[in-house]
């Protein structure tokens, strides 16, 4: 049971990771923003490290009050100015698994920090689930669930309601 | 460098390791799938498929894309005994178990014919893993776990492969056996790991709307590999799925 926990949360984390396409991914927004195609650049490719660290610190962050860090930097910092600090919280949105939400920081149009503010909580009822499976898995299957992930095969809900947090937060940018 | 893009109310990705700045290229990638909710929508209403079902075109005057699909799609149906099949409920075209699979898969292959070869596109659960995204290891694609989205099933380690998973929990997934118009049951989750992305995508559609047959029946006809979950949590597999396990060592 304490294996099972650690790789849960692992994958947990990993999910997040690769699928959040946080820092370093270059958002190309969806066709209905098309003024903001050309516009958004990338942070560096060395913020891997950063982005599989914020869903750690999810729970926290969930079982207070969520912050609304946009309100402090967002008035004062001119428009124009393609350097302009901003943190913007995402849409919280509603998935299967529960509710979903994302603050973005930008320096002008680059994101440069992804905070998970909502993610489900749902390790408690993964260990349940999962170990009534365990003892028919094959040796091999169960032995590859360890390793470490780039993608994933399967429509996930979290995901997509964590992209979707990370989009409105992009519109909201304008 | 990756990008990101919602196509078809789907989260897409490609993610490029060759060296150098090719946001042109995945643009143009994107384009192609883009070009196939265009033609294949049956949402919009001026798709190719929605004048199809209307009555204004007919099967002589639609495009060469558009035919080539069904051509396809008609192959899988013919060959799974109409498992597979190209009509919704109401008799009306309906080829969207096949275009997401076939829209990533044009994409993988235009970006092969712009030169990359290390990259990895995610079309909403649909794989294509090409090349390697660093020296010596080849992509980690995990499954996701039937119950949860945040566990894995199982990690297989591909490269110059694709794999597709089909399971009650993806959104409007409600797969049915074309042969008798009932829901699939049986089998809580399909992957089928196949060198292009449209087989890929329709053998796991078939495999899950067969039910556990269905896992030896694909592993016979094609060059693939299965794994499945049965309702009550069981394992079964087919074909090679073994071999691209990862180790436990990782990598």
């Amino acid at each position: 049971m304490r294996r099972r926990n650690w790789q849960g949360t692992t994958l947990f984390l990993s999910i997040f990771a690769i699928l959040g396409a946080t820092l370093g991914l270059k958002f190309y927004s969806s066709a209905a923003q098309p003024a903001l195609t050309s516009s958004l650049s990338v942070g560096t490719t060395g913020s891997g490290t950063g982005q599989s660290s914020a869903p750690s610190a999810a729970p926290s962050a969930s079982s207070s009050a969520a912050p609304t860090p946009s309100s402090s930097a967002a008035p004062t910092s001119a428009p124009a100015a393609s350097t302009a600090s901003r943190t913007i919280n995402g849409d919280t949105v509603q998935t299967r698994f529960g509710n979903v939400q994302v603050a973005v920081s930008f320096s002008g149009h680059t994101i440069t920090k992804v905070d998970v503010l909502q993610v489900p909580q749902e390790s408690g009822r993964d260990m349940e689930i999962t170990s009534y499976s365990v003892p028919v898995l094959t040796q091999e299957v169960l032995s590859s669930q360890s390793a470490k992930i780039d993608s994933v095969s399967g429509a996930t809900y979290t995901s997509e309601g964590y992209i979707q947090s990370v989009q409105s937060a992009i519109d909201k940018l304008g | 460098m990756r990008v990101l893009e919602t196509v078809m109310g789907i989260p897409m990705s490609i993610d490029v390791r060759d060296d150098g700045d090719h946001r042109m290229i995945l643009d143009d990638a994107f384009g192609e799938i883009r070009d196939a909710d265009t033609t294949f929508s049956t949402y919009r209403p001026n798709s190719e498929i929605s004048r199809l079902n209307r009555g204004e075109l007919t099967l002589d005057s639609v495009s060469d894309d558009f035919r080539g699909v069904l051509e396809t799609a008609e192959r899988f149906s013919t060959v799974s005994g109409g498992t597979f099949t190209l009509r919704d409920s109401n008799g009306d075209w309906d080829l969207n178990g096949i275009v997401k699979g076939w829209a990533a898969q044009r994409a993988a292959e235009l970006l092969v014919s712009r030169g990359l070869r290390d990259f990895c596109i995610n079309a909403g659960g649909d794989v294509v893993a090409a090349g390697h995204p660093e020296s010596g290891r080849p992509w980690m694609v995990g499954v996701r776990s039937p119950e949860s989205a945040e566990t894995m099933l199982a990690v297989f380690g591909l490269s110059d492969r694709c794999i597709a998973t089909s399971g009650a929990y993806e959104r409007g997934n409600h797969i049915v056996d074309g042969r008798t118009g009932r829901e699939a049951t049986g089998l809580a989750s399909v992957s089928v790991i196949a060198a292009d992305l449209t087989t890929a995508d329709v053998l796991a559609t078939i495999v899950y709307a067969m039910g556990e047959d269905g896992v030896g029946w694909a592993a016979e006809r094609y060059d693939c590999g299965v794994l499945a979950v049965t309702d009550s949590g069981r394992l079964i597999d087919g074909g090679d799925a073994r071999r691209w396990l990862a180790n436990a060592s990782g990598r």
